[in-house]
């Protein structure tokens, strides 16, 4: 139980009930898609870039608890960063949910983010809290238009 | 926990639950520091002591080829092999052993079907109808061959209970449908469909009729010459079984006139590099390749083990825990079963609030409790119900009421999490 709480913290609930930054973005000049065919979780983000920044960043879809939260807590920490700043909290991101268990969380570079190194416990949970990450690193790297965590 | 069941005879037979358990190694064991709760069974069941031995006896002292060898080792594996194929005809109630093909699976059964059958018989314009309901096995196979051929796929509709609206099947039934291919019971809602029915009325236009039978072996007494199908097909490893062996039944003179479908070793009679080939008979013109010898061995013993628990007991202990678990469920707060046929074998697919399945599957599972939590391999039926996915929890004999409990007390738990 004491995995469990630490994968569905208050914070991660939170932002599963009430996400920042959702919805449609008129002034959006990027948008793409990310799907997990496995489970249905189908989410879109929305970039509004203007001079190499992040000025605006919105998502919307379903999905579960996890990558909901993640999103919203992607959309907070990644808004007004430039790109290659985005990029590499994306890097930082990805590094941390998909290190072994035993490896330390840097809570100080990766700030509110760290909430989700639970999600290393569960394996299969790890691709719903990238969804949206990538669905972002994608649309920054020019990748993909669709982006599957399968 | 002895259950007592009045049989019609007036007799009374038992059905102990912990020593059905017994047979089951891995129920004994432990998940995230739980008993586990296996209500996963519709994806696949777990295996018992005697499957579990049988496999172990062939590999330690009877493994070689079939069909080849004339050392003993040979023979003695085909001899395994053929009563194996023996066990399932009579276990199905086909008129010949010869009507069963190993395969690999349900999937493997309604591709060849598709690709060997169908392709030969399907011409543009033909119509093809499968339900709403349908596993991706028994959709995508048919939408292949009827883009390769023009002809067209027909879908029969369901109601928001998940039962085939038979009046609408019968409405789509003409003079051009050659093919229909229904599940016996859905792997999402349970539902029971009316084969015998849905096969009288396609056979009255000359239709031939397709059974995926996945979810009914496990669960139902199948009997195809009563059915009068054409062609059924199950998985072992969802009975029971291991991966890698399925079969499929087929009418012999329907199989007699199909061209074989995976072609190489085994299936010929003659191979000659001037004068071509011939093909083996039925059933050896479709089991190219080494078979999976051990896995029709281990499947033989599946049907062994079930019937010597007896069809009848199964399916009563199963309708009791489905009857106790839906009722416990309906008694959650914002718990919302899909699926609610009046025939139904034992599969719960539920929605809790706007709690997305993954998180119950993930939060059930740190209680020991295995679910699926997904689109099933049924995504036009999540769009039916306009959902993205479903939690399910499936049951199969080794079930017990306390699990049924152990479920609905976890789901609560899903709740106060999210609440």
């Amino acid at each position: 139980m004491s995995e469990l709480r630490e994968l569905y913290q208050e914070i991660i609930l939170d932002h599963n009930k009430n996400p920042r930054n959702f919805g449609p973005l008129a002034s959006a000049n990027l948008s793409r898609e990310g799907y997990n065919p496995l489970c249905g979780d189908h989410l879109h983000v929305h970039l509004e870039i203007c001079d190499g920044r992040l000025k605006a960043i919105n998502f919307e879809g379903s999905g579960c608890a996890i990558s909901k939260a993640s999103a919203s807590l992607m959309t907070s920490a990644l808004k007004g960063k430039s790109i290659e700043e985005a990029v590499n909290i994306f890097t930082d991101f990805h590094s941390m949910v998909t290190a072994d268990v035993s490896v330390p969380v840097d809570e100080k570079k990766l700030g509110k983010m760290a909430i989700f190194a639970g999600v290393r416990e569960f394996p299969m949970r790890v691709k719903c809290c990238t969804l949206a990450w990538h669905a972002v690193n994608s649309a920054l790297t020019d990748k993909d238009n669709v982006v599957s965590t399968e | 926990m002895v259950l007592n069941e009045p049989t019609l005879d007036g007799l009374s037979c038992s059905f102990d639950i912990a020593e059905v358990r017994h047979d089951f190694p891995i129920l004994n064991s432990k998940v995230n520091g739980k008993p586990l709760v296996y209500l996963d069974n519709a994806s696949t069941t777990q295996k018992p002591s005697a499957v579990l031995n049988v496999l172990d006896h062939h590999y330690t002292n009877e493994n070689a080829n079939i069909h080849r060898g004339v050392h003993d080792l040979s023979q003695k594996a085909t001899i395994a092999y053929e009563k194996a194929r023996d066990r399932v005809g009579r276990f199905l109630n086909t008129a010949e052993s010869d009507e069963i093909v190993f395969v690999r699976g349900t999937t493997e059964a309604i591709n060849l079907v598709a690709q060997s059958f169908g392709r030969q018989q399907i011409v543009e314009g033909d119509e093809i109808i499968i339900s709403q309901m349908e596993h991706h096995s028994n959709i995508v196979p048919w939408q292949v061959l009827c883009k390769e051929k023009k002809a067209v796929l027909r879908i029969i509709p369901i109601n928001s209970s998940g039962e085939l609206l038979f009046d609408d099947y019968v409405n789509l039934l003409n003079s051009n449908t050659k093919i229909v291919s229904i599940s016996h019971a859905s792997n999402v809602l349970g539902t029971i469909n009316p084969i015998r029915e849905i096969t009288s009325r396609a056979h009255a236009v000359g239709a031939v009729v397709v059974i995926d039978g996945a979810q009914g072996v496990p669960h139902l007494e199948v009997d195809v010459s009563s059915i009068d199908c054409d062609f059924y097909t199950f998985s072992g490893h969802k009975f029971f079984a291991p991966t890698g062996i399925g079969v499929l039944y087929g009418k012999k003179n329907l199989l007699e006139d199909m061209p074989p479908w995976e072609t190489g070793g085994s299936m010929i009679t003659k191979v000659s590099l001037e004068e071509g080939t011939t093909y083996a008979s039925v059933p050896t013109k479709f089991e190219a390749g080494t078979p999976s010898i051990a896995g029709a061995i281990s499947l033989a013993a599946a049907i062994d083990y079930v019937e010597n628990l007896g069809l009848d007991v199964i399916e009563k202990h199963e309708r009791d825990l489905l009857n106790y678990g839906e009722q416990l469920l309906s008694e959650i707060p914002g718990l919302h079963v899909f699926g609610q046929a009046k025939e139904k074998v034992g599969v719960i697919s539920f929605a809790l609030e706007s709690i997305h399945p993954h998180d119950i599957g993930t939060i059930l599972d740190t209680e020991g409790i295995a679910i699926r939590a997904g689109h099933h391999c049924a995504q036009p039926l999540m769009d039916f119900y306009k959902v993205p996915a479903m939690a399910r929890a499936s049951i199969a004999f080794y079930n017990s009421h306390v699990e049924m409990e152990l479920l609905a007390s976890s789901i609560e738990k899903v709740r106060r999490v999210f609440n």
